[in-house]
């Protein structure tokens, strides 16, 4: 799929040791496999099924997904932002296409 | 005795029952929790499910999860075709055990969590959410 774009919103400032909430969002179709085109043809299943985020080399949350997630998965967590480091986020598609974004977090 | 021709067509006959757009059976449910906790006892309280009372379109229901403690915590739609909506992974960046995002719910139904707390323990929580437009297509 041409058109998954990721996007993260993390807060614009923290200091170190700080809690922060993390919310991302991917643009995808989430297709169930349990719908039906208009000629009654099941419409295979294509969904992101697994997703993960990765802080500062450690791992912050790894969810694997079904088909009940809502289309656009989102996803919201909170970290503990002890440095300044690099967020991974990484989302894997049922196509075996993996998208992958990375930012920088500054702490002050 | 089954050969391997058999197999395969009685694998697709689960896979085609299993694809009809429907609501998943009680042992669905019974099944994928004890597949998670593997037959361990599991003790109410202690995992909060955040949803609306009532959600207009069951495409997109906003729901939370929070459980202190936990190192993972299973999603269920009871009343969904499937039952499996996501298992969260909490790794050692992760500030808490809380984890928040959108799911489909084909009808009103239960939405169940189970959460595998680090001292190997589980919890179970359930929230009934009202659909009034269900979200599974089909």
């Amino acid at each position: 799929m041409s058109d998954v774009r990721p996007r993260i919103r993390l807060p614009r400032s923290a200091n170190a040791g700080d809690v922060i909430e993390v919310k991302t969002l991917i643009s995808h179709n989430m297709e169930t496999g349990l719908r039906r085109d208009g000629s009654g043809n099941a419409i295979p299943r294509q969904i992101i099924n697994r997703f993960t985020c990765e802080y500062a080399g450690q791992m912050v949350l790894d969810v694997t997904m079904e088909p009940a997630i809502s289309a656009n998965p989102y996803m919201e967590f909170d970290v503990q932002v002890d440095e300044s480091a690099d967020f991974v986020f990484t989302w894997y598609d049922d196509d075996g296409s993996v998208y992958s974004e990375t930012q920088s977090f500054e702490v002050s | 005795m089954l050969t391997r021709r058999d197999t395969m067509a009685l694998g697709l006959g689960v896979a085609a029952v299993a694809m009809v757009p429907g609501v998943a059976s009680a042992s669905a449910v019974d099944d994928a929790i004890s597949a998670f906790t593997g037959g361990a006892s599991v003790t109410d309280g202690g995992v909060t499910i955040s949803a609306p009372e009532i959600a207009e379109n069951g495409n997109t229901v906003p729901i939370a999860v929070d459980a202190p403690g936990a190192t993972e915590i299973l999603l269920l739609a009871a009343g969904n075709p499937t039952p499996g909506v996501a298992k969260f992974g909490f790794g050692e960046g992760a500030a808490t055990s809380r984890a928040a995002t959108r799911i489909r719910l084909g009808g009103t139904q239960d939405v169940v969590a189970i959460a595998k707390m680090s001292d190997g323990s589980f919890a179970r929580g359930a929230v009934e959410v009202k659909v009034t437009i269900g979200g599974c297509g089909g």
